[in-house]
């Protein structure tokens, strides 16, 4: 699971709601896999990010250097990218835990899936 | 001793304490248990001492009573210093009563144990419960070492398909206790969190014994019977479970394996002991089955689908039904069908190319439903995220580098708003009731921002449009002029004109006209209550809405997990058939329950290929 996807992800627990999100990520087994830059894709990335959550993730995974908020200008500063790409797009969780915050529900991740199947009775309203 | 040779020998002083002995073990059992011994010879046996509260364990009783013949079942009681056995035939357990009446063993502790044994009726068996293990289930435990339990990890390959060199070696772990030979295996991988669903194995898929290689991680099983009875089963690391009669073809078996196990589980079928445990690992899972030629004949008929006069599931009348047959007939199969399902579902439809295609680049798009991730690699300049029910079909995402989840369509974990786009292909037409299928496309429409698209696709029950048959029938044509030609190519897989062995051509027949008689007039589908679904011949067109479509499984070693390591191949055709139950879409129907659907704009409506295809614009 990239971290991109991560950051799309929220807990679907019934009664959750917004508070749902951001799930908190627990890693045990992270790879990086290397993808190709493409600095235009990355630049188009950038706005839908949500910032806080992005931070909240990389620093459980001890990612260093992420910067704290979208610079001035990024869609030129490549070295801004291409951090940008590398958090995104190729830091890969194969092993860990998804957790709702709100229920705390724990959603396992296994060979870089995330099981976020609920039973008939976390669903049904 | 030389007065066994003798015809008439007079008891010496040894043996005559033994009988002694065995008579007061005999009437322990009554006063105590309740457990009525018999003077004359059954296939069940009573081995007092030979029990887990006197420290007997399964690893050493079973051998012993194997050197007199294959014991079918091997209960042990927990805590109790007697167990039960039970030989496939009476010569067998005569055997058994003979030679090891008043034999010693020695026990974990290096205690010497002499057991004592007495015959029993089956009915035995029942009054246990819920502890008995169900009639004709087994679980023997460390058939294959460490060692070889690694190798065996180690030999599956996720993309390639198995070495056979070692599923022969599985074969001949799991053979000395079952009669037929398993022409096929399916390896399945269940991480902690996930499991599998209560089902019987279908009885006219596959014969009566059914052998399951547990690895990597134990698993408790749970086994019901259709009373309401459960009985846990503990499923240890290198353990076999054999699966016959009764446990086979009445009990349902599933599990789920919790990410962590908060408490100890105690003792349930055998010796384990204390098992507190932490975080679970994978447990994964060698089946051996031996597809069945012919109709089921077991004494079930009530849970048979080869001897029920109907097809088995009816018309679901609530949500609950409709989340049940969804469950059994859509979700099940898929994940029994995936790698085979994958092999067949490689070309991209044209028009849903062109719309990824002509999305903007950069745009975030989510597959519901994405099955084996066909479209999730059509666009690069795309950020598309995948989801499907079927663990199995994910898995064969993530094997192509895709970002893929497991989820259901009803409850997507994506926040509202986040989406630029997304298609549901093929998917909501698997939903059993009308409300069902509207809540999936509302669960849609809430994962697209203010201008967002979504794609979506239904099988149509329409499949000739505008005097144009759709390919779904032609390929009805094909398939039969290359069946004449080569009867087993490839290429046929799964479009053969399917039949039911075991339905009656006049039965469906009479029970699809009454269906198409009342949706003439109109397609309120709560109408059609309490009817039997109708089963759909393969490449024809179809008669009524709801419908199970089979599927035959074909195992395929190059592209397949179901490995045929038997050596089986050309002698005969073993496909079981799957059952995967659909709503057709009649013209305009998709439209409407569009048109239901809250902040939502229809942009297109057309038909395509014997599908009914919408693409709508979030307002």
């Amino acid at each position: 699971m990239k971290l991109l996807t991560h950051n799309l992800l929220s807990s679907h627990v019934r009664g959750v709601g917004p508070r749902g999100f951001p799930l908190r990520l627990e890693a045990t087994e992270v790879r990086i896999n290397p993808v190709e830059f493409n600095p235009q894709f990355v630049a188009r990335m950038i706005p839908k990010v949500e910032w806080a959550a992005l931070l909240e993730a990389a620093d459980t995974l001890h990612l260093i250097e992420v910067p704290k908020e979208p610079i001035q200008g990024y869609e030129h500063d490549e070295d801004f990218l291409r951090k940008m790409h590398h958090i995104l797009l190729e830091v890969d969780v194969l092993e860990g835990t998804l957790q709702c915050p709100e229920s705390g529900r724990l959603f396992p991740i296994s060979r870089g899936i995330p099981n976020m199947l609920l039973s008939d009775e976390e669903t049904e309203s | 001793m030389d007065s066994n040779h003798q015809p008439n020998y007079k008891l010496n002083k040894t043996e005559k304490k033994f009988l002694r002995k065995q008579i007061k073990a005999k009437h322990t059992l009554l006063r105590h248990e309740g457990i009525e011994t018999v003077s004359y010879a059954t296939q069940n046996l009573v081995v007092a001492n030979g029990g887990l509260g006197n420290g007997v364990s399964r690893k050493q009783l079973l051998p012993v009573l194997e050197k007199f013949g294959p014991v079918d079942a091997l209960l042990m009681p927990p805590n109790k210093p007697y167990s039960f056995a039970r030989y496939k035939t009476t010569e067998e357990s005569k055997k058994a009563y003979v030679t090891l009446n008043g034999k010693e063993i020695v026990d974990d502790l290096g205690q010497k144990i002499i057991l004592y044994l007495n015959f029993v009726e089956k009915a035995q068996w029942k009054e246990l419960e819920p502890q008995a293990l169900p009639p004709g289930l087994m679980v023997i435990e460390e058939i294959i070492s460490s060692e070889d339990e690694k190798m065996l990890l180690e030999s599956v390959d996720w993309t390639e398909g198995t070495d056979n060199q070692n599923c022969n070696f599985c074969k001949m772990s799991c053979y000395c206790y079952i009669k037929h030979k398993p022409d096929q295996l399916t390896i399945n991988q269940y991480e902690p969190g996930h499991g599998i669903p209560a089902h019987i194995d279908t009885h006219s898929a596959f014969e009566d014994e059914i052998v399951s290689l547990s690895l990597g991680s134990e698993i408790v099983m749970d086994f019901k019977h259709p009373d309401g009875v459960t009985v846990p089963v503990l499923l240890p690391r290198r353990s076999l479970l054999v699966m016959t009669g009764e446990s086979r073809y009445l009990w349902t078996h599933g599990f789920c394996q919790p990410l962590f196990y908060e408490t100890t589980v105690g003792i349930i079928t055998s010796d384990v002991g204390d098992l507190t445990l932490s975080k679970r690992g994978i447990r994964t899972s060698f089946t051996f089955r031996k597809v069945r030629q012919t109709p089921c004949n077991c004494s079930y008929p009530l849970v048979c689908d080869s001897q029920r006069k109907e097809s088995p599931p009816s018309f679901p009348e609530n949500n609950k039904e409709a989340s049940q047959l969804e469950q059994e007939h859509v979700h099940q199969v898929y994940e029994e069908i995936a790698r085979h399902f994958s092999s067949t579902r490689h070309s991209p439809w044209p028009c849903i190319v062109e719309f990824l295609k002509a999305l903007p680049s950069g745009s975030i798009v989510a597959d519901i439903g994405c099955g084996n991730g066909k479209y999730l690699g059509i666009n690069k300049e795309l950020y598309m995220i995948g989801c499907d029910r079927s663990q199995n079909l994910v898995h064969i995402c993530r094997e192509k580098q895709f970002q893929a989840f497991v989820c259901d369509a009803l409850a997507v974990p994506v926040c509202s708003g986040s989406c630029d786009a997304c298609i549901s292909i093929a998917v909501i037409h698997h939903f059993a009731t009308a409300e069902r299928r509207v809540a999936a496309l509302q669960e849609l429409v809430r994962l697209l921002r203010p201008g967002g698209k979504a794609l979506i696709y239904v099988w149509a029950m329409e499949q000739e449009y505008n005097k144009q048959k759709s390919k779904y029938l032609r390929r009805n044509r094909i398939s039969q002029e290359k069946k004449e030609e080569v009867n087993s190519d490839a290429s046929v897989q799964g479009l053969l004109v399917e039949q039911m062995p075991d339905m009656d051509n006049q039965d469906s027949a009479s029970s699809v006209s009454s269906i198409n008689d009342f949706q003439e007039g109109g397609c309120d589908s709560r109408k059609v209550m309490n009817s039997k679904l109708p089963i759909h011949t393969n490449r024809t067109a179809f008669h009524s809405q709801d419908v199970l479509v089979p599927w035959h499984l074909r195992g395929n070693p190059d592209k397949d997990k179901l490995v045929e390591p038997f050596g089986l191949a050309g002698s005969h055709d073993p496909s079981p058939v799957f059952h995967r139950y659909y709503h057709v879409f009649r013209e305009g129907e998709l439209e409407a329950a569009c048109q239901t659907l809250s902040n939502v704009s229809i942009l297109q409506s057309y038909y395509d290929q014997g599908n009914w295809c919408v693409i709508l614009q979030k307002i």
